[in-house]
């Protein structure tokens, strides 16, 4: 299907079912019930899972194929929200335009800080991309303030001169995104029982997107020239000696995952219209590497799962409290309920990015490859139960 | 002319925080070749440590004062300290003045240890992974560490200041002929100087002029050969992680007063101490000390008023494009060593 093998075929329509039935899945739990607080389903985390899901599928083709690990990604995010938002305020609030010029944008700063930060490797490389990065946001925070609008971030305002579109609506309020007329925040609610599905345009638009971003992502991994990233990987030296230049090919892949990051955050900035420096930060670079680590970097799920992973337990678990826990552990005697909430409230709520460290440690100690490898490593362990009473009780395993 | 003085004393207490903080860097990394990105939660710990101390000294219990009243009328409640308790008005007053300079005694054993932790608990089960993942893992550990001490502190930063013979400011114009009022320098930031001087010194003396350092040296530059020659090589290595922790503390340290200590202090000093490293050339010591005092007065500099005229926002941006100008032209760094982290 679309010149895809069987294997990818299945993947896509998998990730696409997901997209699409996403509302229902993430939202398992009848809307007053106890367990309502772990429901997904609401449109703007729905949004940021796809979103992110983008940045990190991006970043991957730069790290998880090449091997070059960029500590600078969110300046191209921030990149694209900035000139999206341009967009919104001086064309019209149509989205295709904004995310046009978003990915152009973040695609031109792509070439010139790889064109610049390729000529090094390994950590230099790291310690480049960073600095270019670093030096967007700080530049962002104070001198580029007309263009960026400093630390109030850039907004919509009333006589914003929108040529195609208009500066008020016809009630005096800021205009909405949207999509030839189809506005990004409205939401079909769907009452089911005790259910309650969010069937929102703007996650909708965010989803497509993001299957459009993840075929291409496999078509490039399937490649020739995904083929060759990954030879730069294994060994670049060898690839030189070949006669092979690789610069080239690092940079493509460079240029093309700041485009994706450049894409995540036009999105962002059309789901809400408005863009702040602090997201460039080398935090919100760094939260990238940990989405597509956590995933698998070099996998094709991997990232999206990761990116899904952190944003899901990062709203969920800031929203358990001290009241919650105690609820949760009320079965045990009260001595021991008091010490087992003291010890969890500490990874939970405000501390969740304490669990987010531990885990990522874990994570980078015991499986390299991140959620896939774990699947992987589970699956395998099934199907060794499964053939074990068939074929007696010792088994050699090819060596993976 | 004044004015550049008065920028180049500017730039050396921030310069000589970069510079301890990439020593220890570099020695880590020259040492056990692990790039450690929890190097700048080691220097936060050690700004903790002193808060910590300042906190412990300032305990105290309430009396009620039957004797006064306050402003509505009710017997007025006293606050005492119990070190005043405990060892009079005096003296317990002056260790509680001076609890900062004294939290160096107290921080050294607890960055030795932490820094032996790490080595032993973590550090040592990445020395054959690529540097992508010692870097990783570093930095989950670092985002561990700030967030318990978040935990435990808070997220506002917490004033912990000098002792009261070191709050003023010098005169240091006078001293050289200038105007007085013209280049006043606090005293702080003088002893914060001199201070580094002190320990960059002394980790010098160390490794040159000991056996020990010897040793380290020799590993640093064949580790095998050394390992061969029946030495615990690792051992050493061990002991020099903790020497770079505590150099790291020590800094943080003495740096709580210049700058009340919050809880992301160190990455804001990691990604720029970072930046020294690779200025200074990896694997090199002088190169890291040189190139953390360089890139201070830099700053320093690049912040005066006239230089931002010329050039708007230079002052946030200078370290990195020194840093990208130095790595483009002299990839190896200002004094870095042939065949380190080349690939």
């Amino acid at each position: 299907m679309l010149g895809l093998n069987k294997k990818d075929s299945t993947l896509l329509l998998i990730v696409a079912a997901m997209v699409l039935l996403a509302p229902f899945i993430l939202n398992p739990f009848p809307a007053d019930s106890a367990m309502a607080q772990f429901n997904a389903g609401y449109p703007d985390l729905m949004q940021r899972f796809v979103i992110f899901g983008i940045f990190a599928i991006g970043f991957n083709i730069l790290f998880g194929l090449t091997g070059y690990l960029s500590f600078g990604h969110a300046a191209f995010l921030g990149v694209g929200s900035y000139s999206a938002v341009w967009m919104f305020k001086l064309l019209s609030m149509n989205v295709i335009p904004a995310i046009l010029l978003a990915v152009l944008v973040s695609g031109v700063f792509a070439l010139v800080i790889g064109f610049v930060s390729l000529r090094r490797t390994g950590i230099y490389f790291s310690i480049l991309t960073l600095a270019f990065a670093q030096m967007s946001f700080n530049l962002a925070y104070s001198v580029l303030t007309p263009i960026t609008n400093g630390e109030t971030g850039l907004q919509l305002t009333l006589d914003d001169p929108r040529i195609l579109g208009v500066s008020a609506t016809a009630d005096g309020g800021i205009p909405v995104t949207s999509l030839f007329g189809m506005e990004m925040r409205s939401t079909f609610t769907l009452d089911a029982g005790a259910w309650l599905f969010q069937f929102n345009t703007g996650y909708y638009f965010c989803g497509a997107v993001l299957l459009l971003a993840f075929y291409l992502a496999i078509r490039i991994f399937r490649s020739p020239f995904g083929l060759m990233l990954r030879a730069i990987k294994s060994n670049r030296t060898r690839m030189n000696y070949t006669g092979l230049n690789t610069k080239p090919y690092a940079l493509a892949a460079f240029v093309i995952s700041g485009m994706y990051a450049g894409l995540a955050g036009g999105l962002m900035a059309s789901m809400d219209p408005l863009a702040g420096a602090e997201r460039m930060q080398w935090t919100a670079s760094g939260e990238v590497v940990l989405m597509t680590i956590l995933g698998g970097a070099g996998t094709l799920i991997g990232p999206v799962l990761g990116a899904g992973f952190i944003k899901y337990f990062e709203n969920i678990f800031s929203k358990i409290n001290e009241g919650v826990l105690h609820q949760w552990f009320a079965f045990l005697p009260d001595g021991m309920e008091n010490g087992v909430v003291w010890v969890v409230e500490h990874f939970v709520g405000p501390g969740w990015h304490l669990t987010l460290g531990l885990l990522f440690m874990l994570v980078v100690t015991f499986l390299p490859g991140g959620l896939v490898e774990g699947g992987q490593r589970i699956a395998r362990l099934f199907r060794r139960k499964s053939t074990e009473p068939q074929d007696g009780a010792t088994q050699s395993h090819p060596a993976e | 002319m004044d004015a550049i003085i008065l920028q180049i004393l500017n730039g050396l207490d921030k310069g000589s925080a970069y510079a301890l903080i990439a020593l220890g860097l570099t020695l880590i990394f020259g040492t056990l070749g692990v790039v450690n990105f929890a190097h700048g939660a080691l220097f936060m710990i050690g700004a903790f440590c002193a808060v910590t101390l300042n906190k412990l000294f300032s305990l105290s219990f309430e009396t009620v004062d039957p004797t006064r009243t306050d402003f509505l009328g009710n017997p007025l409640k006293v606050k005492t300290p119990y070190l005043v308790d405990w060892f009079g008005p005096e003296v317990g007053a002056s260790l509680i003045d001076w609890a900062v300079p004294l939290s160096i005694l107290f921080s050294i054993p607890i960055m030795i240890g932490i820094g032996f932790a790490m080595e032993r608990g973590l550090i040592k089960h990445f020395y054959k992974r690529p540097h992508a993942d010692q870097i990783l893992v570093t930095f989950g550990l670092a985002i561990v560490m700030q967030e318990l001490i978040k935990h435990y502190y808070g997220a506002n930063p917490i004033q912990t200041p000098a002792p009261d013979a070191f709050r003023g400011s010098l005169d240091f114009g006078v001293l050289l002929g200038f105007d007085p009022n013209v280049i006043i320098y606090p005293y702080w930031r003088l002893v914060y100087f001199a201070f580094a001087a002190v320990i960059i010194g002394g980790v010098f003396a160390f490794l040159q002029f000991t056996t020990f350092g010897m040793v380290v040296r020799a590993g640093m530059a064949d580790r095998e050969t050394v390992g061969l020659l029946g030495i615990n090589i690792d051992k050493r290595f061990t002991i020099m992680f903790g020497l770079a922790a505590a150099v790291a503390g020590l800094a943080g340290v003495m740096y709580a007063p210049i700058n009340s200590p919050n809880y992301h202090m160190g990455m804001d000093f990691l990604v720029l101490s970072f930046v020294v490293v690779v200025v200074g050339g990896m694997g090199s010591l002088p190169g890291a000390v040189a190139a953390g005092f360089l890139l201070g007065v830099l700053e320093s500099f690049a912040s005066m008023n006239q230089i931002k005229s010329l050039l708007p926002g230079i002052d946030q941006i200078i370290i990195y494009v020194v840093a990208i100008v130095i790595l483009l032209t002299r990839p190896r760094g200002l004094m870095g060593r042939k065949g380190v982290m080349e690939d």
